[in-house]
């Protein structure tokens, strides 16, 4: 596909689409057109005036489109359009196959991330395009995960609720409490770090300011009652308030063995030393330590805890208990 | 932008779609290229085609003659030019709109932009009342979708350098697309590898430097029936998956339920008691115990025997490994 000369492509292609717009539409004004269009006005009547060159190829006065240029001039963008002689062009041009697939691909998009009701209106639109498609769309080559659009979904009901300032109902999940709670939070922000989806919010049930991850929102209600968060929750970024290790975390130093040598690629740890036979001793800092008692259990046994003494006994504890279960 | 090349286009468009037969390429000269003659007109004319071409207009090539059949001539047909006419309502209108914000991607965005432009006239006048969808979005990151896209889009065969998970070097790859694919955050492409003649699927995330994009369109055919997302499921590495039986409290293992089938619940579980459910989860053996291993006490692995002996030796190992005080080195 050759991107050259993309500014006269741009150009032919708004007047292919303007002439059969002029021809369904009597007495259109430039500013209406310009809005159509997605143009500003003095590019509409720049393009008007390359429209004046063209015509049947005679090279008579008569074969040329006759376009109106004086009404415009005269009332600036109230100015009326009128074109004549340019019959042959009424009709808008068939989508290119590129442009099918662009367009059919996002509309199964908007399909995956609709409720049942609107549904039924996406699948009539795609109907429709698809006969107008050209030949060689290509839109079944292109296949997009609708569990991708589900998560988009709850993106874009977050940055809804944002906008609006009104809260959401969610259902929450915590890994490391293995708990799903529902609460209401108001939203202030949504931001990706490091590749990660984080909801910043007020938390009506912690009466405190809460990060959520929001591949951990389970369900998102929308709610419309207008957000009630005290003045100045959202002074400082995201990052800085994700990431500053808390008072109250604990340092924590783990043993391990080369099957789980890719501990610290996947979690921040502060400290990594590498001993021999492809052994690894990692320090870091833990906030919770339910989860650190989860991870080493997860990994069992290729972890074991170099300190603090507790974390060690403390999982000890519930493997022996749990090891009881198979006798 | 040159206003003499949009005219030009345009006349050149015009001229092709009101004669009822195929214009000759030497009149096509003299009218709208008097001052190019020789491999600069060919060169000129073969762009201005291309470009509208790109615009979804269709240009047919033909002979002029049965006795001269180096005489080319070319035409547009109206009702190939046309697009069918379509009759939106406000409410389908505003689907479009949406859709028209979905590609968080320059060149898709574009083409969705160009697609709609060509909608406008069929639209309805009033604007419809939103309807409740959320705005999906689509993006791609990779440096590379663009000509992945356009390859797939066209049929041109892709040269290009990859690098095989495990491996250090990329190797060099030739292949003729069938399709792109989106799946949990990636992009990959699928299609036939010309050296190994055999199906392929890429993750366009691990394709190293340029891409080579074969000069010639329609360079070979999508093979009859291809469900892009059917071949993407049989060339997935394989995973064991196999059905494993988990008994969970009641009330514990909410990542676990959420992928696995319940069977029963109030079942007697390992410690006696009965207030355990048992769930069926499909998975791989060792992924699947990992998460029973995480839930410690409130998880129980019961069947097949493979399964709840390689969760039961695990604990053991773990727990032996515990027992002796770790000086902070390597055993």
């Amino acid at each position: 596909m050759s991107r050259a000369g993309t500014g006269s492509r741009d150009q032919v292609a708004r007047l292919l689409a303007l002439v059969p717009l002029l021809h369904r539409r009597e007495g259109l004004k430039v500013a209406e057109a310009a809005a159509a269009l997605g143009t500003t006005r003095a590019q509409v009547v720049k393009d008007l005036r390359v429209l004046l060159m063209c015509g049947l190829p005679g090279g008579m006065p008569d074969d040329l489109i006759d376009v109106d240029l004086d009404t415009l001039e005269e009332d600036g963008s109230e100015g009326v359009i009128h074109v004549s002689n340019a019959e042959y062009l009424a009709r808008p041009v068939r989508l290119s196959a590129t442009e099918a697939t662009a367009l059919i691909v996002a509309l199964r998009a908007v399909r995956d991330s609709s409720s049942l009701d609107s549904r039924e209106v996406v699948d009539r639109v795609i109907a429709k395009l698809e006969i107008a498609a050209a030949e060689g769309s290509v839109h079944q080559q292109i296949e997009i995960t609708p569990e991708e659009s589900v998560a988009a979904r709850t993106r874009t009901d977050l940055d809804t609720a944002v906008a609006r300032g009104t809260q959401v109902r969610i259902s929450y999940f915590v890994p490391s409490r293995d708990e799903v709670s529902d609460r209401t939070v108001d939203p202030v922000q949504v931001a990706t770090v490091d590749g990660v989806d984080y909801l910043e919010a007020w938390c009506h049930s912690a009466e405190d300011r809460r990060v959520f991850r929001l591949d951990r929102i389970q369900a998102l209600e929308l709610l419309d009652t207008p957000a009630t968060t005290p003045p100045g929750a959202a002074d400082e970024p995201l990052s800085i308030h994700l990431f500053t290790a808390s008072e109250d975390s604990a340092e924590v130093t783990l043993l391990l063995a080369p099957g789980a040598r890719w501990v610290p690629e996947y979690y921040p740890v502060d400290h990594v030393r590498h001993l021999d036979g492809g052994f690894t001793q990692v320090t870091l800092r833990v906030i919770d330590v339910r989860w650190l008692h989860q991870l080493v259990l997860r990994l069992a046994p290729d972890v074991t805890v170099v300190a603090p003494e507790s974390v060690s006994t403390e999982v000890l504890r519930i493997a022996s208990e749990t090891k009881n279960f198979y006798g | 932008m040159s206003a003499s090349r949009s005219e030009r286009l345009l006349n050149l468009l015009i001229m092709l779609l009101v004669q009822q037969r195929y214009v000759p390429k030497e009149r096509i000269r003299q009218v709208l290229y008097p001052d190019q003659a020789g491999d600069a007109f060919d060169r000129m004319f073969d762009r201005d085609k291309e470009e509208l071409r790109a615009l979804g207009v269709p240009i047919e090539v033909g002979q002029l003659s049965a006795y001269f059949d180096d005489e080319v001539g070319y035409r547009i047909r109206p009702d190939d030019l046309a697009l069918p006419e379509i009759a939106l309502t406000a409410e389908e209108a505003s689907v479009l709109t949406l859709a028209g914000k979905v590609w968080h991607h320059a060149t898709l965005a574009d083409s969705t932009a160009a697609a709609l432009r060509k909608l406008v006239p069929g639209l309805p006048l009033e604007a419809g009342s939103p309807l409740s969808i959320s705005e999906p979005r689509i993006t791609a990151e990779e440096p590379t979708f663009d000509d992945f896209w356009t390859a797939t889009q066209e049929r041109r065969t892709v040269t290009f350098d990859y690098r095989t998970p495990g491996s250090d070097s990329a190797g060099r790859r030739r292949l003729e697309p069938w399709g792109v694919i989106r799946e949990s955050g990636r992009w990959y492409v699928l299609g036939l590898d010309v050296d190994r003649k055999q199906e392929r699927i890429f993750r366009l995330s691990r394709v190293e430097g340029a891409t080579r994009l074969g000069t010639r369109p329609d360079a070979f055919q999508v093979p009859a029936g291809t469900d892009v997302r059917e071949v993407a499921r049989r060339l997935k590495p394989a995973t064991d998956k196999q059905p494993l039986d988990v008994l969970l409290r009641t009330g514990a293992g909410h990542a676990l339920r959420r992928r696995g089938t319940l069977l029963a619940s109030g079942v007697s579980g390992p410690d006696g008691a009965d207030h355990w459910d048992r769930l069926r989860v499909e998975g791989a053996l060792s992924e699947v115990s990992a998460e029973v291993l995480t839930l410690g006490t409130n998880a129980f692995a019961e069947s097949p025997p493979e399964f709840r002996d390689h969760v039961g030796g695990r604990l053991d190992q773990l727990v032996a490994a515990l027992s002796v005080p770790t000086t902070g080195t390597a055993p």
